[in-house]
């Protein structure tokens, strides 16, 4: 009925327009452009007045409190202790809950209790097991952690645990039984159980598991107690099982709560420990990572049967949490869908924390009970320009900024401050701009014989080519300003770094501000290492060899600027470019003289960046497994690491990781890059948008005025229908000319003359 | 003609066995099992010991084409390539290297491929096969010359301008239709329509071009100057005679395309973010997901040779004196 009165309004609307404007002559030529816009109507299913033509959203989903968002490559997997991708964790983090969070505006980076009553109690002990003064904590043999749960978490609704009678009701599945099934959200019964202690331990019990390829595995083997020797008990008992069943990891459950780890114990249902070794402050960290996340057996058991797997229904694409929200549809080519978990439990907005410059709005929806939204909807956008064209009408409630709208959403004044230009202010749009706890990082080999070493010599040339690549310059160019030359391995917001404290050896302070070295400086360095103007001692110039996986056209810009850094001292840069495989593979094996590379922090602990440089990580010392790709090894930096590590956040370990960052600076290991500064716009009708880079599950704490966000899209995208009268109307008249030229042509008469020839 | 399929079909499994040798000496070139592995765990550290288990389970620890430490014929059946070849035969693509079912996600895929692919190549040829036809009726004239330029400026302007410019216009600027996106069934068409329109428009250089080289071919046989003569009026001509007899060369000319339809474009898909089979194959090269581009490349082979024998099937329909023997 609706779907007539819009046609019929539709069918009016263009009559009237067409003879208000004379565009037809005749009744025939209305009636056809009337029933072609009808047409046109009824297949867009709208009418003019609706002004939605181009909501790319069905009307199903396109009211309520729905979030739209994007992501631009699809998720591979969903399993938490497989999962270490910063694409995939924005849909996990809103599914699992591990027992930690950090809070959400509080800076520094402080840890919160999120499945627990509080915060884990942690005991020292000695070797023979007795506990430790604090006091004597530093010559712990092990650390044990204490987890207490909150006794109102509940698992989403799932058929896992649905139940008939006293037999899980979908755990021998049949093909019969799926006929009707495609996704984990068709099952006709689901049901809920509260979260155990056992839920956890058997979440650590999987990452132990070697078939399920757990990333973390290796590192956590160091440090919890028994991991390694039931990682080997389950992985070898699995592969028999696998063997003698001829199954695959994919349809074979193995029960791995009848094997216990040593280190690891439930009390009861809400308590349980994890005992580590040594002391690793560093631990808590981990336990906020969806690696740490509870599993429920019956999960784990549903999903390994075959008429699942079939069809692509697997723990890797069908999660199981407690969190706010659960997967309600897994399109990973197109669209992604979580809705309100109906049992998610008593979370509120944070009421405190907020740093005092921060705009107090933020505080608005303070104590409320968390999920502020329904439900979020996030597509997949490869290409970056529907995805700005999409935010700009109003149909994405964030975007990030490619370099091609840069220059169309922000302005950059003369001092680097950044503003929206008029056009994104005027549309209410606004912006966060962070700098992201990142490096980006052009690394020496230090086994290199010329730019390794650790002579004074060596220190010079690397710290001359430190002041000749200047990072500001290519902020500037390639980065439209968005990140800081980096003065150190620490980013900014993590414990150890200090604003004032500049590097000395790249910077100076003249006139009270801090800025490069010049480049005679820098020659002056080169020649004190025996490189006069970029010569060799036999005169030929010093020709150094720059190995990178950056091949594409884009590229060739970067590398040229690279190139004329270096030709600035005299140096010869060469450029060995190759696919990545071929890169990493010669980075592993020491095998490169100069690299570009990054590093993501996993937590805001300068362990997580300073590890880049400890030699016992250095890629030449494991083999290549090592995450030092520099292959640093300074003893005094080393003992110092050893040292940092097992300290907690304080004046003493502030003090020993400035000591190592400012060896590391006299070494100069790395040029030390860049730290990128993330931008993101975002419509006004989008509430609580704070930055915290570290926090995965923050879609919790977002809110919509859904109102606003409808009236602007209706404002943003009305029709133009004159190009539609104007294409109809030259398609008419066009036809008069043929028609009257072919008439002619079928008229014309062949003349013979009397000589018999046609004219 | 049964006995010239079964004899077609027979051929095709030497050709099929040589595609596969090139695509896994190919592949393999480029990519080591090791390389894979760091690929799709997708650690930070990635150790030995992750790396080995990995190839183990999923058969990448077996050598490439001969196996030295087997006996007998073992040495070339127990390899990776005899193993995934008999697999491929019995169209069992398995998992891909990231665990996903490779047949469930070619089915769910191939319908949006489709859902763009047809309707383009359907209402390309209809579109393309009327102005052709409109030319050649005003063959000589200014109309003639105006659309043979405008069919060399599109034949020379790129897909991706087509592409960009149509969403610029047609939704940025007059908001008639979405920018991108797709939805299954009736509610899916506003999604579908500026694609179709662009992938029309873009071939219709081509096609323009082709049909009417053949048509105007046929316009200059002695069998339409009888049409002619017997007073037939021009459309009649057109549309009896040089439309039928052009259709061979036409036909004969699409129906190698047709299977292969379902493999979707990777450009159109991409920017119009249609969730079909266009970048499935791209998208498993960049991440070395040799699981799948093994399966994408041998359906791409087994639709081409389909799409040649269908070929040869359609000249026997629509020219009666070709025999198949």
């Amino acid at each position: 009925m609706e779907l007539q009165s819009r046609m019929a309004s539709a069918v009016l609307r263009q009559k009237t327009d067409i003879s208000d404007t004379g565009r037809s002559n005749t009744g025939t030529d209305v009636f056809g452009v009337v029933v072609l816009f009808a047409l046109l109507s009824f297949m867009l299913n709208v009418s003019p007045a609706s002004a939605d033509w181009n909501n790319p959203y069905p009307a199903s989903i396109s009211s309520g409190k729905t979030l739209y968002s994007t992501f631009s490559s699809p998720p591979k997997h969903l399993d938490p202790v497989v999962s270490y991708n910063s694409n995939e964790w924005s849909f996990l983090s809103q599914i699992y809950e591990p027992p930690l969070q950090y809070h959400y505006f509080k800076r520094p980076y402080a840890l919160q209790p999120l499945t627990l009553d509080q915060m884990p109690e942690i005991f020292y002990l000695a070797n023979d097991g007795h506990s430790l003064d604090q006091s004597e904590q530093a010559n712990a043999a092990y650390t044990e952690y204490h987890f207490h749960l909150k006794q109102d978490v509940r698992f989403q609704p799932h058929p896992a645990f649905a139940k008939q009678g006293e037999q899980f009701r979908y755990h021998s599945l049949s093909e019969e039984d799926l006929l009707e099934i495609e996704s984990i959200n068709d099952f006709q019964f689901t049901a809920s159980r509260n979260l155990r202690a056992e839920d956890y331990v058997y979440a650590i019990k999987r990452m132990a598991l070697r078939q399920n390829h757990s990333p973390i595995l290796d590192t956590m083997k160091q440090y919890i107690v028994g991991l390694d020797e039931f990682s080997d008990e389950v992985t070898n008992a699995y592969q028999q099982l696998l063997q003698d069943a001829g199954a695959t990891v994919k349809n074979r459950y193995f029960d791995l709560n009848a094997y216990p780890i040593d280190g690891v114990k439930v009390y009861s249902d809400f308590h349980f420990s994890i005992r580590i070794r040594g002391v690793y402050p560093q631990f808590l960290y981990w336990l906020t990572m969806n690696f740490f996340a509870p599993i429920p057996w019956e999960a784990d058991k549903f999903y390994k049967q075959q008429v699942l797997v079939e069809r692509n229904i697997t723990l890797d694409t069908s999660p199981v949490g407690t969190g706010p929200f659960y997967l309600a549809e897994n399109n990973p080519n197109q669209v992604m869908k979580l809705k309100k978990n109906p049992n998610f439990h008593a979370e509120y907005f944070p009421q405190d924390g907020l740093p005092e410059d921060a705009d107090p709005t933020l505080l608005n929806d303070a104590g409320k009970q968390l999920p502020l939204i329904d439900e979020a909807v996030y597509t997949l956008e490869k290409e970056s320009v529907p995805l700005w064209n999409k935010f700009l009408q109003g149909y994405y409630d964030a975007s990030g900024v490619s370099s091609e709208s840069f220059d169309q959403a922000v302005s950059v004044s003369g001092g680097g401050d950044m503003s929206l230009t008029p056009q994104m202010q005027q549309k209410g749009i606004q912006f966060i701009n962070a700098i992201q706890p990142t490096i980006f990082y052009f690394g020496f080999n230090m086994a290199d014989p010329v730019v390794g070493g650790y002579s004074e010599k060596q220190q010079k040339l690397r710290q001359a080519i430190s002041i000749a690549i200047n990072y500001e310059e290519y902020i500037s160019i390639f980065l439209n300003g968005r990140g800081i030359a980096a003065q150190g391995p620490i980013p900014p917001g993590i414990f150890g770094f200090d604003q004032k404290r500049f590097n000395a050896y790249v910077y100076e302070e003249k006139e009270a501000r801090v800025q490069r070295k010049t480049i005679e400086m820098a020659k002056k360095l080169l020649a004190e290492a025996g490189y006069p103007d970029g010569k060799q001692s036999d005169g030929t110039p010093l020709k150094l060899f720059y190995d990178t996986a950056a091949t594409g056209p884009d590229s060739q810009s970067q590398l040229n600027w690279y190139r004329k850094q270096f030709a600035k001292l005299g140096i010869e840069l060469v450029i060995r470019a190759t696919d990545y495989n071929r890169f990493q593979s010669k980075v592993r094996g020491a095998k490169v003289q100069l690299f570009s590379w990054g590093w993501n922090a996993d937590y805001p602990d300068p362990e997580n960046f300073l590890f880049l440089l400890y030699g016992g990580n250095a890629a030449i010392h494991t083999n290549g497994a090592g995450i030092n790709s520099a292959n640093y090894d300074n003893p005094e930096f080393n003992q110092l690491f050893q040292q940092m590590k097992r300290l907690p956040n304080g004046e003493e370990r502030l003090k020993i990781v400035q000591q190592m960052v400012e060896i590391a600076r006299k070494d100069s290991p790395w040029v030390w890059g860049f730290h990128p500064k993330a931008l993101a716009l975002y419509h006004s009708w989008l509430q609580n948008v704070w930055p915290n880079p570290l926090a995965n599950n923050t879609l919790k704490y977002r809110n919509l005025d859904v109102q606003q966000r409808s009236d602007k899209q209706l404002e943003w995208n009305k029709p133009v229908l004159w190009p539609i009268g104007l294409v109809l109307l030259l398609l008419v008249v066009s036809v008069y000319p043929l028609v009257r030229g072919y008439e002619k042509r079928q008229q014309a008469k062949i003349r013979v003359s009397k000589k018999g020839v046609a004219h | 003609m049964f006995a010239y399929i079964v004899r077609r079909v027979l051929y095709a499994v030497p050709i099929l066995i040589g595609v596969n040798f090139i695509t896994f000496a190919l592949f393999f070139m480029v990519n080591t099992p090791d390389d894979m592995a760091r690929a799709q765990l997708g650690a930070k550290q990635t150790t030995p010991e992750m790396i080995a288990a990995w190839k183990q389970e999923r058969g990448y620890d077996k050598p490439l084409f001969v196996n030295l430490e087997a006996e007998g014929v073992a040495q070339i059946t127990d390899t990776l390539f005899t193993q995934e070849s008999i697999k491929l035969f019995k169209f069992e693509f398995g998992q891909s290297d990231a665990g996903r079912q490779i047949s469930a996600d070619i089915y769910e895929r191939m319908w949006p491929s489709l859902a763009i692919a047809l309707p383009t190549f359907i209402l390309g040829l209809l579109t393309a096969i009327s102005v052709a036809l409109l030319v050649v009726l005003f063959r000589g004239t200014v109309l003639d010359t105006a659309t043979m330029m405008l069919a060399v400026t599109i034949m020379s302007i790129s897909g991706l301008f087509y592409i960009i410019a149509g969403q610029v216009l047609f939704s940025k600027l007059w908001h008639w239709v979405p920018i991108s996106g797709y939805q299954p069934g009736i509610e899916g068409i506003k999604f579908l329509i500026l694609p179709i329109l662009i992938g029309v428009f873009a071939g219709l250089g081509t096609g323009i071009r082709w049909y009417r080289s053949i048509f105007l071919e046929e316009m200059n046989k002695d069998y339409i100057r009888t049409a002619r003569a017997k007073g037939l009026d021009e459309i009649k001509v057109l549309f009896r005679h040089v439309l039928r007899n052009g259709m061979l060369p036409i036909l004969t000319g699409v129906v190698v395309v047709i299977p292969t339809l379902f493999m979707g474009s990777l450009i159109m898909e991409s920017f119009f973010g249609i969730p079909g089979l266009g970048s499935y194959t791209i998208d498993a090269i960049n991440a070395q997901d040799f699981g799948i581009v093994k399966a994408m490349v041998f359906i791409g082979s087994v639709l081409y040779i389909l799409g040649l024998v269908l070929t040869d099937i359609s000249y026997t329909i629509f020219d009666p004196r070709v025999k198949l023997s």
